[in-house]
């Protein structure tokens, strides 16, 4: 698509500028990372507030290596799977079976059912942190995983997301098909409407387990030092070790590399989702 | 139109009347009732761990209430008149908007040069878009941790970089303005790249007919960006604007990682760069003051409200007086 500066052959001047430009913004967008693995393949002591040399050196795997001994970080990983992959697992199917409802069933107050799904996107329930952490207190859930499952069980932008897919992707003569065979409502769910949401689904499931995975406010308020996930790891890391850099840098390199992995194999389909997304909402 | 609609009723009974057979019946209720079962989860979960906290938050606000108070007492809207005039407050104000504007504004701006940029026709456009979208990857406690070092007082890359260029080093952390601009320099490498491709998606979307008629019509690629291309993305950049308020004006974990402090949630030594999410976190879990912090959170959630709100109407307006259907 060319819209608005078209590139002419004959400019070959501005050619150049743009790919440099581009260039000069995916370095910028790589930089931290590296950065954080030059860190930590060096020793603190080796550090200086002289320009640093910006080649690694060899001491990244006993650097990382002491971020095992440091905080409990397989365990933090363990629990970070755990929770990121329930919460990718629950959201996508509620916000699959509530999509199908919205979208090919008709029930009363539908309309403004789905309005109020919409509009609780913008609320910023965030600032409902304390009373909820008064209430997983009061559970005894606090310090344990399912404070941090239950609030994600399905979000709302996972159940317009849906919605918006399945309107289109999924034809009402094949619901209606598959009534006159006899399936029931959730048969039809499951055979007809969960084959045609694939590619959907799968955008939503990556969107979740980033989004699972990076939370950080409140698994901080709610889970203890002992018991975390990655990221309230690191920052206890951060905060426990802070002189230490190479230490600390090492951890965020481990935390950073397998969702950086994930970016590198599923890159176009994430810049989809969100191009997508940007259309329909 | 038709939706899930009932099966027709097979008469399974010949002769006598048509009574609905026990399946029947069930299948009705399926049809009746399932929708209801189905969205069940969302309005359960968003109603206890969404909406009835937020809303609680309004009550917890009006009691002095500490972290295992069992018999916590009213004092109605004390909380509010101390926050009124507690300066630490007000500089958590200040500090929230100062952040919110210095990451916002250049922010935009960049992602619609750079959404322009990817709008042309390059070699390799699917590997630009990922290489531009790379920040989003890195989590929020990763970037403020590799940012914190880069600003960092000791060996921090920034400061190496502006002596060995024979330029004075900034204090990032104990100067105000220059704090809010490294948090904000986090906010912006993380999102520039994500808010360029929703402007780059509706871009594409834009009809090609306004274009060719404009070149017909002999406009420059410089005239078309700002005459058509800029107009018609106005919702779009709304949109953006609107989201990145929310967001950012609860911005918590860049400040609380950029501490010199590791650790700490004062926002630097003199709270210089304390926002007011911040500020709540530690009235509520350090200071165990959770009536308070609540009160914290009602007064941010009013601003973030007002601001939105003000955001919207805005918006109406510039879409009113350009006439634009969309």
């Amino acid at each position: 698509m060319t819209l608005g500066l078209p590139l002419r052959r004959r400019r070959n001047g501005s050619r150049f500028f743009v790919y440099a430009t581009l260039i000069a913004f995916v370095a910028g967008s790589l930089f931290p990372f590296y950065w954080s693995f030059l860190v930590a393949s060096r020793d603190t002591g080796m550090l200086s507030d002289h320009l640093p040399p910006l080649l690694p050196g060899g001491n990244f795997w006993s650097n990382a290596a002491r971020v095992f001994d440091a905080v409990p970080f397989w365990k933090a990983l363990g629990n970070s799977l755990v929770v990121s992959g329930t919460v990718t697992l629950t959201t996508v199917l509620f916000s699959a079976l509530a999509g199908f409802a919205f979208a090919k069933m008709r029930f009363r107050g539908s309309n403004g059912l789905f309005v109020f799904i919409v509009v609780t996107l913008a609320v910023p329930t965030q600032l409902g942190v304390i009373p909820l952490f008064i209430m997983m207190s009061d559970l005894g859930w606090a310090g344990h995983l399912q404070a941090v499952i239950v609030p994600n069980l399905v979000t709302a932008f996972g159940v317009f997301w849906m919605r918006q897919y399945i309107v289109d992707a999924v034809p009402y003569e094949l619901i209606e098909a598959a009534r006159v065979d006899g399936c029931s409502v959730f048969g039809t769910f499951v055979h007809v409407c969960l084959p045609a949401i694939r590619p959907a689904a799968a955008v939503l499931a990556m969107f979740t387990f980033m989004m699972s995975w990076n939370d950080f406010l409140w698994p901080l308020i709610v889970l203890d030092a002992g018991n975390p996930t990655v990221q309230v790891a690191l920052e206890k890391l951060q905060s426990g070790h802070y002189v230490d850099y190479s230490l600390v840098l090492a951890g965020t390199t481990l935390a950073t590399i397998p969702i950086l992995i994930v970016f590198l194999l599923l890159g176009r389909q994430i810049v989809a989702g969100i191009m997508q997304g940007a259309v329909k909402g | 139109m038709t939706t899930l609609a009932e099966k027709p009723a097979r008469q399974d009974a010949p002769g006598g009347p048509a009574r609905p057979t026990l399946r029947q019946r069930l299948s009705r209720w399926d049809v009746k009732f399932s929708p209801y079962v189905y969205i069940a989860p969302f309005f359960v979960v968003f109603g206890l761990t969404g909406l009835f906290p937020l809303l609680y938050t309004a009550y917890v606000s009006l009691f002095d209430w500490e972290i295992g108070d069992d018999d916590p007492s009213f004092v109605g809207l004390e909380n509010f008149v101390t926050l009124f005039g507690d300066p630490q407050f007000w500089n958590a104000v200040v500090n929230t908007i100062s952040i919110f504007l210095l990451s916002s504004v250049p922010q935009v701006i960049i992602a619609v040069l750079l959404a322009a940029l990817l709008s042309l026709r390059l070699r390799f456009p699917a590997g630009w878009r990922v290489g531009v979208l790379l920040p989003y990857s890195a989590s929020l406690v990763a970037l403020g941790i590799i940012f914190a070092n880069l600003f960092g007082p000791r060996y921090g890359l920034i400061n190496a970089t502006l002596e060995t260029l024979g330029l004075d080093r900034v204090e990032w952390q104990a100067n105000r303005f220059a704090g809010h601009l490294a948090i904000a320099t986090m906010v912006n490498w993380r999102w520039t790249g994500y808010n360029a491709l929703i402007v780059l998606a509706a871009m594409q979307a834009l009809s090609r007919d306004v274009y060719e008629a404009a070149v017909v019509d002999g406009a420059g690629a410089v005239r078309r960006f700002f005459s058509i291309t800029l107009p018609m993305l106005r919702p779009t950049l709304i949109f953006v604007v609107i989201t990145s308020t929310i967001g950012g004006l609860q911005i918590f974990t860049e400040p609380k990682l950029f501490d010199a402090m590791p650790g700490s949630n004062n926002g630097g030594s003199q709270h210089q760069f304390q926002t007011l999410t911040l500020y709540l976190y530690k009235s509520a879990f350090e200071g165990f003051d959770l009536g308070y912090a609540s009160a914290i959170a009602w007064v941010l959630f009013l601003l973030i409200v007002l601001i939105a709100l003000a955001n919207f109407l805005i918006t109406r307006r510039i879409a009113a007086t350009t006439g634009l259907k969309r």
